[in-house]
């Protein structure tokens, strides 16, 4: 019941639950050894910025927009085409459908 | 016969009826109270679920049902509207209806400010009917006529929000797009009634010779059903309506969606089930041809709906794009399946696609849950806008967290089920084609955890300081897909023996399908 066979391998989550399990047993059994000396609220929790001013936390919020800027900027001549290929142009849309369907009928009907 | 065995036979006929009476009955129960008006949608939705459930049963256990609209017994000519439901016909109705009751539960917090929900609810309603007849019907002008109920029911539900002007925008589209699609589909009916004088499917697959015109009419069905399934590069209009529509609006019109993805799996299977071993030119068989174009279809539709998810700002529209990602795995499992039809990957892979149907309902689902409860309270699209929400929102936070590991295929939960058996089946086709399918996997994670990283962590912003978690309402329905999507990735057996393989078994078993019809009259 638990054990999903594809014919070439099989999946049992319940097993990988346990694995879990034992893992998150074995992380709290290591932290368990650690010292206790954080203290809150003291020098001890502020960054270090080269001597400059921490800026407000809410300043430090990376926006979504900014998440993955490396990749974007590295797929930029893909991300070029495919935002030329968005135009939200209800005529490009319509352009696209037409294109599928003949280059299926060349497939399918001609050859 | 028994009260039960009349309402067995009558069920096919009643799982329309339901919906469609209630539909028109809404203006008017509206009137007398808006509370009665909510428990009014959710019980008649339910009374069509208990008879989908009586005729799942009765189906699962004893193959199709047919239903004939105002006759008892087939008779020549097969003019008669006919319901055929089989186990993936019964199997996508569980769907609809799933979503459908998780939507209307849904609809209760974040609609209550609304006007006009008497016109939402019936709108609503009448997209449920469509997309079940879709599911349920047996003929091919009757699936056409509940497809243009569908466009122009979804087309006004996805312009409910016409005071922002993309909403009407985004349904304009929509309905042009819909049009377009259902008057090909028109043309293509058109087609088999000139040639066979038939429109019921089953009588039309057994007389279908494959000719040129044929060929014409599989071409325009896969492509214009495909379109509507939002399969790339025709899924522009995709992200521009969930993007803009209210998000328990997304969940019914992604049943259409759905149903959509199940009217290319009857056209090819069932309707083309006969001729797809004929050897087409260069002795190259007909079912190589088209599952490797829609092979090529969905690797395109997972490439484009990934890269541009990853780049999006606007919550509801990445969510859009990833639907599209989501759409591709599933046609690469039909593709696969077409493709090596015969060999034993291919049921797997038949099993997985059919698998992630319903476990694209529920993760997709409940990601846009989880938008709309973050737009209801704090009336911010842009996921740039947002940021700490985790503090006040904690249940949303932890659904959240649920459906990005589901969505991304992780392990233990359901995304991770059906991908596994659509991996392993499209390795032995191609090992390429699965090491894209991993690859785009891996990527949806990352656009969820960019979502989890702008949305929910990071320190609180002073203007969404006195956020409150969403309604009871709203958490429920996300709190249903949730449990779904655990109980799914921790039972997959559970699901794969009771629905997804009978699913399966009937599309591979056309001559059972063409029989039920044609060996009665």
């Amino acid at each position: 019941m638990f054990t999903l066979e594809t014919g070439s391998g099989f999946w049992n989550p319940l097993i990988w639950v346990l694995i879990i399990f034992i893992a998150f047993l074995l992380f709290y059994g290591i932290r368990g050894f650690g010292k206790s000396i954080y203290k809150k609220d003291t020098e001890q929790t502020k960054a270090f910025l080269s001597g400059n001013k921490e800026p407000a936390p809410e300043d430090m919020h990376v926006k979504a927009s900014n998440l993955y800027w490396g990749f974007t900027t590295s797929m930029k001549s893909l991300y070029t085409g495919l935002r030329k290929m968005h135009t939200g142009n209800l005529s490009d849309y319509l352009l696209w459908f037409i294109i599928v369907l003949a280059v299926l009928f060349v497939v399918i009907g001609v050859i | 016969m028994t009260f039960l065995d009349t309402l067995l036979q009558q069920s096919p006929a009643l799982i329309i009826a339901i919906p469609l009476f209630a539909a028109f009955l809404m203006p008017l129960v509206s009137r007398v109270h808006s509370k009665l008006r909510n428990i009014f949608a959710v019980v008649m939705l339910s009374i069509t679920g208990c008879f989908i459930g009586l005729l799942a049963t009765d189906v699962l256990a004893h193959g199709p049902r047919i239903y004939i609209f105002g006759g008892k017994d087939l008779t020549l000519p097969l003019v008669r509207i006919l319901f055929e439901v089989d186990a993936i016909s019964i199997f996508m109705a569980i769907i609809t209806i799933m979503l459908a009751i998780i939507a209307v539960i849904y609809s209760w917090s974040f609609m209550k400010e609304q006007d006009g929900l008497d016109k939402y609810y019936t709108l609503f309603l009448l997209v449920v009917t469509s997309a079940l007849g879709m599911e349920l019907t047996g003929d091919i002008f009757n699936f056409f006529v509940f497809l243009e109920i569908s466009c122009i029911a979804s087309c006004a539900l996805i312009a409910f929000w016409i005071y922002e002007g993309e909403a009407l925008e985004a349904a304009f589209k929509y309905i042009v797009i819909s049009s377009v699609g259902a008057l090909f589909v028109l043309f293509a009916i058109g087609i088999f009634y000139a040639q066979y004088n038939a429109l019921n499917i089953a009588t039309l697959a057994n007389a279908l010779q494959y000719t040129f015109l044929d060929k014409i009419a599989l071409i325009i069905l896969i492509v214009v059903l495909g379109m509507k399934a939002g399969l790339a590069p025709m899924h522009m209009w995709l992200p521009d309506a969930y993007g803009r529509a209210p998000p328990s609006v997304i969940l019914i019109i992604m049943s259409a969606t759905l149903a959509s993805f199940y009217g290319v799996l009857r056209v090819v299977f069932s309707l083309y089930g006969n001729v797809l071993t004929t050897s087409i030119r260069f002795n190259f068989p007909l079912h190589v041809i088209i599952g490797w174009v829609l092979i090529a279809l969905a690797i395109v539709s997972i490439l484009i709906g990934v890269i541009m998810a990853l780049i999006q700002s606007d919550f509801m529209r990445l969510i859009g794009y990833t639907a599209v990602a989501e759409v591709g795995y599933m046609f690469l499992a039909i593709g696969t399946t077409i493709a090596a039809l015969g060999t034993s990957y291919a049921t797997v892979a038949l099993h997985g696609g059919i698998l992630h149907v319903l476990n694209d309902a529920i993760d997709i689902g409940l990601l846009f849950l989880i938008a709309g409860a973050i737009y209801y309270v704090t009336k911010k699209r842009s996921l740039d806008d947002l940021g700490g929400l985790a503090r006040n929102m904690k249940f949303t936070t932890v659904f959240f967290l649920i459906g990005l590991l589901a969505v991304a295929g992780m392990p233990p939960l359901n995304g991770f089920t059906s991908k596994f058996l659509i991996y392993e089946s499209v390795f032995q086709l191609n090992p390429i084609l699965s090491i894209i399918a991993i690859l785009c996997s891996i990527l949806i994670l990352a656009v969820f955890i960019k979502v989890l990283y702008a949305a929910f962590l990071g320190p609180e912003l002073p203007e969404l300081k006195d956020v409150k978690e969403a309604p009871r309402s709203m958490l429920l329905a996300m709190g249903c897909f949730a449990a779904l999507a655990i109980i799914i990735g921790l039972f997959p057996n559970l699901f794969l023996d009771t629905l997804v393989k009978p699913a399966a078994d009937a599309l591979l078993n056309h001559a059972q399908y063409i029989t039920t019809i044609v060996g009665g009259i």
